[in-house]
């Protein structure tokens, strides 16, 4: 039997999951979860979904060895190209298939939360491609320190809404989005990002993106005979990461998620219960939900994605964390070595695998590059001064 | 068993009165004193919120109070200690979003409650399915966990909600969060008479009632009206003395309306 959970109507996985949500949300979820599973099960839906996939969004996405990297780590290093899908990162998979699905509920609206601004601007491509009205929820830090993302959005015709509250980060774009979606709820999809939320979203958006991990294992196969010895993903919500585990979670791989130091719900923070879902959380004495601080705004969350909790009490993955500052090298050293500019979620990641490159020598490890630096070359210029 | 609240409520109505209950967010500056005015002003029970870092059933107003409150050092412990010494005669409900319960554990969140003199519990973000380990917990201590009823809920969803409710069923009045608005929304009446139909329990209707010609318009259907961001608005802006002022005149024109 395969580790990977379908989860029944309670939504767990294991302990974690749920559906914590007010009163008014609970019939759209149900909806949700039976539409999901109508469309999932179509035919029909899924070869139109395919069809934008391939045709739109570019997938199959490819592999990449490492050459160069390899050689200075003493490892062999294949990156998943999901930076190289349309709109830049791995979002798009998730969002062509809500968006169609919301399009199949009669929906005529979605609204989405967004924090580096990737799931924000595969949100907007999706709703102008399928013609359907868009408002993103964006905390002013983020709008601050990701502008051209902001803009890319209102060029798709969404309208980007600054949030005010909080930490005005990407939880409280969380909270503000599902305010609109309590008073919305008949006529608008909630198009969340990540793989977390209320059942059945992280059941759903993992559905969406496990094609990464399933093109992955075949790739990878293709490539080396085998299956990688380690595969290392970067975890704010942990969509990327559930995305390439999905593929992996059977075989005998470790499963790496790499958090930030500053947003380490799994390796800092404890059960708990916000946005909808029971999962590891980062928090005070009292249950207040504690404000994350990482580089990367698409990062800058205190909880995660319920299966990672539950993949992380069974032991099946690990949940290291890395410093901004090991982001920063490790941004710099896939850019020099590799000429591939990675967005600064995956600058962790790559930060993880140079930090212990020393523990793996000689061992295939396999990256999920889940979406490029454009974005933070910006916010990077102010960091790197050196090199203005 | 009827609870505090449930009999309080009921002693109201079955005099042909209507029910007036007021919302304070716990720990924003004055707030003891605007519990005091509220129930110097005719407040049947008052729903006291323990604020919490991310309150998604809220808007603006109430936002804003937690998050002073919370700046201020105020904790579920400080309120509870604050709350303690109310003593005013008349039942406490507390409004909290799950975490605050999850992490203290039911148990002992339960047993604080009562220790605290609070009579119930308003978890806005537990909807049924997930609401049994608390409920147990609940009952056993004699709390009395008031169910929220929505206008998105099936016909065959609302009575269940109804028969787990303890103390009062909290007809939501409008698609959306916390907030004044101009109207009572039309699906306020609406979604109070189709749970009135199917429930002998007291149906109240909150969020989005915002005045005293609300307020009596909310209670032709209902058994009488929950009332937030306006009374915390008042005490933001007025203190406790807005706050009496703004209760007793609802409370005088639900008086005054013939029912």
């Amino acid at each position: 039997m395969s580790i990977l959970q379908t989860p029944g109507s309670d939504g767990r996985f294991g302990e974690f999951g749920g559906r914590y949500v007010p009163e008014t949300l609970v019939p759209a979820c149900q909806e949700l979860e039976v539409a999901f599973e109508d469309a999932w099960n179509d035919p029909l839906f899924r070869a139109d979904l395919d069809q934008l996939l391939r045709e739109y969004a570019g997938r199959p996405s490819m592999i990449t060895e490492c050459h160069n990297l390899s050689e200075q780590l003493g490892i062999r290093l294949f990156l998943k190209r999901e930076d190289l899908n349309h709109t830049g990162s791995h979002k798009i998979n998730n969002v062509l298939g809500q968006v169609l699905l919301a399009k199949r509920m009669g929906k005529k609206r979605i609204v989405a939360e967004t924090g580096a601004g990737q799931h924000g601007v595969a949100s907007a491509t999706a709703a102008a491609l399928l013609g359907l009205e868009c408002k993103v929820y964006m905390g002013e830090v983020d709008i601050a320190r990701q502008e051209l993302n902001v803009f890319r959005m209102r060029l798709l015709g969404a309208e980007v809404e600054g949030v005010t509250s909080g930490s005005r980060t990407l939880k409280d774009a969380v909270n503000e989005a599902m305010r609109d979606w309590v008073a919305s709820v008949e006529t608008t999809h909630y198009c969340l990002g990540s793989v977390m939320g209320p059942h059945p979203y992280p059941f759903m958006v993992r559905q969406f993106h496990r094609v990464i991990g399933d093109e992955a294992f075949e790739q990878m196969n293709d490539a080396t005979g085998t299956s990688p010895d380690f595969v290392v993903a970067c975890v704010g919500g942990g969509s990327n990461a559930m995305g390439i585990f999905s593929g992996f979670i059977d075989t005998p791989a470790r499963l790496i998620g790499v958090e930030p130091a500053g947003g380490a719900a799994v390796s800092r923070g404890q059960p708990g219960v916000v946005h909808g879902m029971k999962s590891f959380l980062m928090q005070d004495e009292y249950g207040q939900v504690a404000e994350a601080h990482s580089i990367s705004a698409g990062l800058d969350y205190p909880g995660v994605g319920p299966e990672h909790s539950y993949l992380a009490s069974i032991g099946r993955a690990e949940y290291p964390t890395v410093t901004d500052d090991e982001v920063i090298a490790g941004f710099q050293l896939m850019s020099r070595s590799e000429g591939i500019i990675p967005a600064l979620e995956c600058a962790h990641a790559m930060a993880w695998i140079s930090r212990e490159a020393k523990n793996m020598q000689g061992k295939t490890v396999l990256m999920n590059l889940s979406g490029r630096g454009d974005k933070d070359v910006g916010q990077m210029m102010s960091i790197l001064k050196d090199l203005t | 068993m009827t609870g505090r609240l449930e009999a309080t409520l009921r002693t109201r109505i079955d005099g042909g009165g209507k029910c007036l209950v007021p919302y304070i967010t716990g720990g924003y500056p004055g707030w003891v004193d605007a519990v005091r005015a509220c129930a110097a002003n005719g407040a049947d029970a008052i729903e006291i919120g323990i604020p919490f870092s991310d309150p998604v059933m809220d808007g603006p107003v109430i936002q804003q109070a937690s998050q002073i409150a919370l700046e201020g050092g105020a904790t579920p412990v400080s309120i509870f200690q604050e709350i303690r010494t109310l003593d005013i005669g008349i039942p406490l409900a507390v409004m909290c979003y799950y975490n605050t319960v999850f992490h203290a554990g039911h148990e002992r969140f339960a047993n604080d409650l009562v220790a605290a003199g609070v009579s119930a519990a308003i978890v806005p973000d537990l909807p049924l399915e997930e609401a049994g380990d608390w409920c147990v917990a609940a009952d056993a201590a004699g709390i009395e966990t008031v169910m929220l009823a929505a206008p998105t809920a099936p016909d065959n969803r609302l009575p269940l909600v109804a028969e787990r409710a303890r103390g009062f069923v909290y007809s939501v009045g409008l698609l959306g969060v916390t907030g004044e608005r101009k109207e009572l929304a039309l699906t306020a009446t609406i979604l109070a008479a189709r749970v009135k139909k199917i429930t002998n329990k007291p149906v109240l209707i909150g969020v989005g009632v915002s005045n005293a010609a609300q307020a009596v318009e909310a209670s032709r259907v209902a058994d009488g009206v929950i009332m937030g961001a306006s009374v915390v608005n008042r005490m933001m802006d007025g203190g406790s003395e807005a706050v009496g002022l703004f209760v007793a005149e609802v409370r005088g024109a639900l008086d005054r309306a013939s029912w």
